[in-house]
């Protein structure tokens, strides 16, 4: 450390500390929050929190994952595991129902990123959330950087970047209409870096998918795709075998692996440190439809 | 060291956090200030450089303009303005760094207020061609306001000014004296050139009668801690954690950030408002049984004796306690379009309680400019800065801004629609009083 001081805080107790501040003023004001878990890294880290926050009590408040139909299954079957192991409630909100019934309509590209937004508005409706956690980090791109802690929602689910409120100090204002809500985002000072730093001080266990491991993939603007029931790959795609991982974890679609041989935690942040590409721009095809592709996804009603 | 070398530094050490905000005009190069910072540190990655310059040339740009790394809404990219803050990240071997980069122009007060109100370290930018103008003096003042621990002055644009001495020494010599008259307590001024990368990471080789630091050398050396043990204790509750299961069915342990200070097993505290007693009986820092905690920790107290405690009280030392009011008056910066008006009802939120209040008066308006005060406004509209006189409808430990920024901050929020109207600091506006008037209520 390099304050010469016994009172001094590493950079990971600091956002430990905060994020956990966070997640007892939302437990302190609101009636029913629900944390979004996806068995990405970002909310699994986020869980690991907020069961911190809470203990030795159980945590007071529900998971929620949107599915997309895509998923990876080794990302299923850690959900579930952890879901039993913690003994806590998940609900599913599924975008293949919404396909199935009509309400959403498959994307010409494939992938079901967007058609996230439908069936998370409707499960916040439905189960009347008032405060939604999600793992979102400022660090991950620019519409996020401009995102608040406690970020209000309309009732129609949406974002308006020009009518947030400001954000003093650490007191946060929760404060909302009926038929609103707000997304709360503990995470938002932390780097992509400092979530696995935190992985490894904690020792939190992750899916598999996230270290190297070999896999038949298929090249898609620039990306590695796995195979799957979701449609890929097409024809003229040729499938090979290859040492990869996954940096972040999404819709199968368009969650793009990385080659790497990093096969533990330490390698892995090794990893990132060097690395000359954000993990959205390696690994995700959503973000390249436009330069504010993020923006115009969250005004909709995104995480 | 080689640059893989630092960089796997970084990724393994445990370092310290500073958060800090940059202040000045697009004019005084602040955006360039800021790329330099994060490219020069190596935190601008490839595909996000790539997309600046893509960006840039499709308005025409030759080189690639660095403040569309920040200004990440469409609207900032369409105008060409930043409209609000933005957070930026960055870290080298020694220290990770919040960047909160606040915008020149639009509501430039309630933004450079809200970047301000978490930093350690505010960095305002002059150009050296103009020197200290009017709006380093705003910049100033919204520093000292917000008690910002310390300013850096960046006297940019050296280049323009053949590198020479006595211009920075002058600048910095008008600006550490007004700084001072304002009470900020530690200033540092760096003569540079954001853009041909003098005194920003590197040390220039134009101006050998420097001998200080760089901007990032300071940014990496300045104590990020003040001692906590010279502040009172202060543990605002913020939610009772009662697990009522079979091994653990009386457990009642107080979930809060300690807001400062330090507490200790065995201490005896008072809460407020309530007044009743006891002793620490336990503290637990997130898993791990401890004696002593302190600010900013999230922790988990329990007391000796079965109090009625609930969110919104504030454990304290009972030595020393402070005094609980009804009357508050401190300075306000109004952040909402709508404006604050005489006799409006409002809600008062004090770390974790929040209360009923009515506004008394506002007896002035702070020009922040020269920091004349005018009285009777009527009103403080947005961006405006004032003093303001509350009622409270239940009584509060507040204390001096100046004593503790986390414990003399407030917010008044709109109750029908949960607006946030106004950020305020209880007690005198600035050291020795100038820019105030009258003192904390409860003083």
């Amino acid at each position: 450390m390099s304050d010469d001081n016994p009172y001094a805080l590493s950079h990971l107790d600091v956002l430990e500390s905060e994020a956990v501040h966070i997640f007892r003023e939302v437990a302190g004001e609101f009636e029913r929050p629900v944390l979004l878990f996806s068995g990405g890294k970002d909310s699994i880290a986020m869980l690991h929190l907020a069961l911190k926050a809470f203990a030795p009590a159980p945590l007071p408040f529900t998971l929620l994952h949107v599915d997309t139909g895509h998923n990876f299954p080794e990302v299923l079957e850690y959900r579930d595991r952890t879901v039993a192991a913690h003994g806590l409630r998940l609900h599913v909100a599924s975008v293949q129902e919404f396909i199935d019934d009509g309400r959403l309509r498959e994307r010409p590209d494939g992938t079901r990123n967007p058609l996230q937004t439908a069936p998370l508005l409707d499960a916040i409706e439905r189960n009347r959330f008032d405060a939604v956690f999600g793992g979102g980090r400022r660090d991950e791109e620019k519409a996020r950087a401009k995102e608040r802690v406690f970020s209000l929602r309309d009732e129609f689910g949406g974002w308006d970047p020009r009518r947030q409120r400001p954000e003093l100090w650490q007191l946060y204002n929760g404060r909302h209409a009926p038929g609103e809500h707000v997304r709360v985002f503990p995470l938002s000072n932390w780097t992509e870096l400092d979530v696995w730093q935190y992985i490894a001080r904690e020792k939190i266990e992750l899916p598999e998918i996230y270290f190297a491991h070999e896999r038949e993939v298929f090249q898609r603007n620039g990306m590695w795709l796995a195979p799957g029931d979701w449609g890929g790959p097409r024809d003229t795609e040729q499938v090979e075998r290859r040492l990869v991982r996954y940096r972040t974890v999404g819709d199968m679609s368009c969650t793009g692996a990385v080659d790497s041989d990093a096969a533990t935690v330490d390698t892995v942040i090794a990893e990132i440190a060097a690395s000359r590409l954000t993990e959205r721009g390696a690994t995700r095809a959503d973000d390249k439809l436009s330069e504010a592709a993020m923006e115009d996804r969250k005004r909709e009603g995104y995480f | 060291m080689t640059a893989l070398d630092s960089l796997t530094d970084t990724a393994m050490t445990a370092t310290s956090l500073l958060r800090f905000a940059t202040a000045g005009s697009v004019d005084d190069g602040k955006s360039t200030l800021v790329g330099r910072l994060l490219h020069d540190s190596k935190s601008v990655l490839a595909d996000q450089l790539a997309a600046v310059q893509d960006a840039s040339l499709r308005r025409g740009q030759e080189a690639p303009d660095l403040a569309l790394l920040t200004d990440g809404l469409r609207a900032e990219r369409e105008q060409g303005i930043t409209i609000d803050v933005a957070y930026r990240y960055f870290a080298t071997p020694r220290r990770r760094f919040v960047l909160a980069d606040t915008p020149g122009h639009v509501q430039y007060t309630r933004n450079m207020v809200t970047g301000a109100s978490t930093a350690e370290l505010a960095v305002v930018l002059v150009d050296a061609r103009n020197g200290v103008v009017e709006q380093t003096r705003r910049h100033a003042a919204v520093a000292a306001l917000l008690r910002v621990p310390h300013v850096v002055l960046a006297v940019n644009k050296m280049d323009l000014v053949d590198y020479a001495e006595p211009v920075f020494a002058a600048i910095a010599q008008e600006f550490t004296a007004y700084a001072a008259s304002l009470g900020i307590p530690d200033v540092t001024a760096i003569p540079v050139s954001a853009l041909a990368g003098d005194n920003v990471v590197e040390p220039s080789a134009h101006m050998d009668w420097y001998g200080g630091p760089t901007v990032l050398e300071h940014l990496e050396t300045v104590p990020v801690v003040d001692d906590p043990s010279h502040a009172p204790a202060r543990f605002p509750v913020q939610y009772v954690i009662r697990p009522q299961t079979a091994e653990l069915p009386d457990f009642r342990g107080y979930a809060g950030q300690i807001a400062s200070g330090v507490l200790r097993v065995g201490q005896d505290v008072t809460v407020l408002p309530s007044g009743r007693t006891s002793t620490i009986a336990g503290i637990d820092v997130l898993g791990r049984g401890v004696d002593v905690a302190w600010a900013p920790q999230s922790v988990t107290v329990t007391l000796a004796d079965d109090l009625d405690i609930s969110r919104g009280d504030i454990v304290v030392p009972t030595e020393g306690a402070p005094a609980v009011t009804q009357d508050i008056e401190g300075t306000v910066c109004h952040v909402a379009d709508r404006p604050l008006t005489v006799g409006q009802r409002v809600l008062l939120k004090h770390t974790t309680r929040t209360v009923k209040a009515v506004v008394k008066a506002v007896p002035s308006l702070l020009a922040l400019d020269d920091l004349s005060l005018h009285a009777d406004p009527g009103q403080l509209a947005a961006n405006d800065i004032g003093r303001v006189v509350l009622r409270t409808a239940e009584p509060l430990a507040l204390d001096a801004y100046a004593d503790s920024r986390r414990t003399g901050s407030f917010l008044l929020i709109d109750p029908a629609d949960g607006t946030t109207l106004t950020a305020g600091m209880a007690g005198e506006a600035f050291e020795g009083g100038r820019g105030g008037i009258g003192r904390c209520a409860d003083r």
